[in-house]
């Protein structure tokens, strides 16, 4: 099997209505409505969407490992940042 | 259950159960990984349904690995080999717009309580259709892209898109307790099809759309010759091993 000569997509579900698109996997495909189909056959066919995305994997900038501690190093050493400084009343159910 | 709707079940059935194995072929030979799962998906769609179809008619397993050549119902395009991906193309083309023109009627019909075995027909097609629409699309999507594409995908297509033309006559054969209006049904297949090769820059084969079949067609369980190879690989292991379970 070739698919060399077919791009790269990367693919987006949304599994449900009011959560944020979350990144699948990748498929090969010629164009863009053919990788739709596709993603719908591959990421989808056990109930897993309501709602998807293709991007041409070309067009996705990513930050380099060369980069990493400048990068992440620098937030792990400020537990403050987390919002764990304050008690929960008591009541509340969907924090 | 009455006879007639018996026959349209099995007409019914045996189309969807005897693609569903022609498709099922691709696996392992598919162009490319993503369409072998496109085609495994809908082979599986396919398969689903005849077994609600033939279940209507009896044992499900006995009627698809039991039965001989001449009492398969199906239409002799699905049978035909699956070729090169364009025919596979071609044929998938031709039937799945059929049947969900046929199964949009059917799942549409007026409700009739009483009658159970309709009453399970017009359920089917209810859940079918959604299927079928996408099976339609998907072949609609391939034509367009090989139709439009290189000289050579132009040429295979077209050949394909003819070769298989002279089954498509059948398909709008009345079936026995299948209510709709055949002529109709045929005027809008064909509005349809030629909607989609004329935007695949495919001419309108020529030709006649029927064999002069003397002894009638696949409906009357005449077969055309690849048929009985494909059955033999569909049954042995079922023959060879009766009875056997996980």
């Amino acid at each position: 099997m070739t698919t060399s000569d077919w791009p790269l997509w990367e693919v987006f579900v949304r599994s449900r209505r009011g959560l944020s698109h979350t990144h699948a996997g990748s498929l090969h495909a010629p164009d863009a409505e053919m990788a739709l189909r596709n993603a719908r056959d591959l990421y989808t066919r056990r109930n897993e969407g309501v709602s998807l995305w293709v991007v041409p994997a070309t067009a996705i900038t990513a930050s380099s490992p060369d980069e990493k501690d400048p990068f992440f190093e620098p937030s792990a050493d400020k537990p403050y940042r987390h919002p764990t400084f304050y008690e929960i009343p008591e009541g509340v159910q969907h924090l | 259950m009455t006879t007639s709707l018996n026959t349209a079940a099995l007409a019914l059935g045996d189309d969807a159960l005897v693609l569903s194995h022609r498709l099922g072929e691709w696996a392992g030979h598919a162009p490319v990984l993503e369409e072998e799962v496109a085609l495994a998906n809908i082979a599986l769609d396919l398969l689903g349904q005849a077994r609600v179809l033939l279940s209507l008619v009896g044992d499900e397993d006995e009627l698809a690995f039991l039965r001989e050549e001449r009492a398969f119902r199906n239409t002799q395009l699905v049978e035909q080999p699956n070729g090169d991906f364009a025919h596979t193309i071609a044929r998938q083309l031709y039937f799945s717009t059929y049947q969900r023109l046929l199964y949009g009627r059917l799942a549409t019909a007026d409700p009739r309580p009483g009658d159970e075995g309709r009453e399970a027909l017009r359920g089917l097609a209810a859940k079918a259709v959604k299927e079928v629409a996408y099976h339609q699309d998907h072949a609609e999507q391939w034509t367009l892209r090989l139709g439009d594409g290189t000289p050579e995908s132009h040429d295979r297509m077209r050949t394909a898109c003819d070769a298989l033309w002279r089954f498509t006559g059948e398909l709008f054969q009345p079936v026995e307790g299948v209510d709709v209006d055949w002529r109709e049904l045929e005027a809008d297949w064909l509005t349809s099809v030629s909607a989609v090769l004329d935007r695949a820059t495919l001419p309108l084969p020529e030709g006649p759309r029927t064999t002069a079949w003397s002894a009638g067609a696949g409906r009357q369980g005449v077969h055309t010759e690849s048929f009985g190879r494909m059955l033999a690989e569909m049954q042995h292991l079922h023959r060879s091993h009766p009875g056997a379970s996980w």
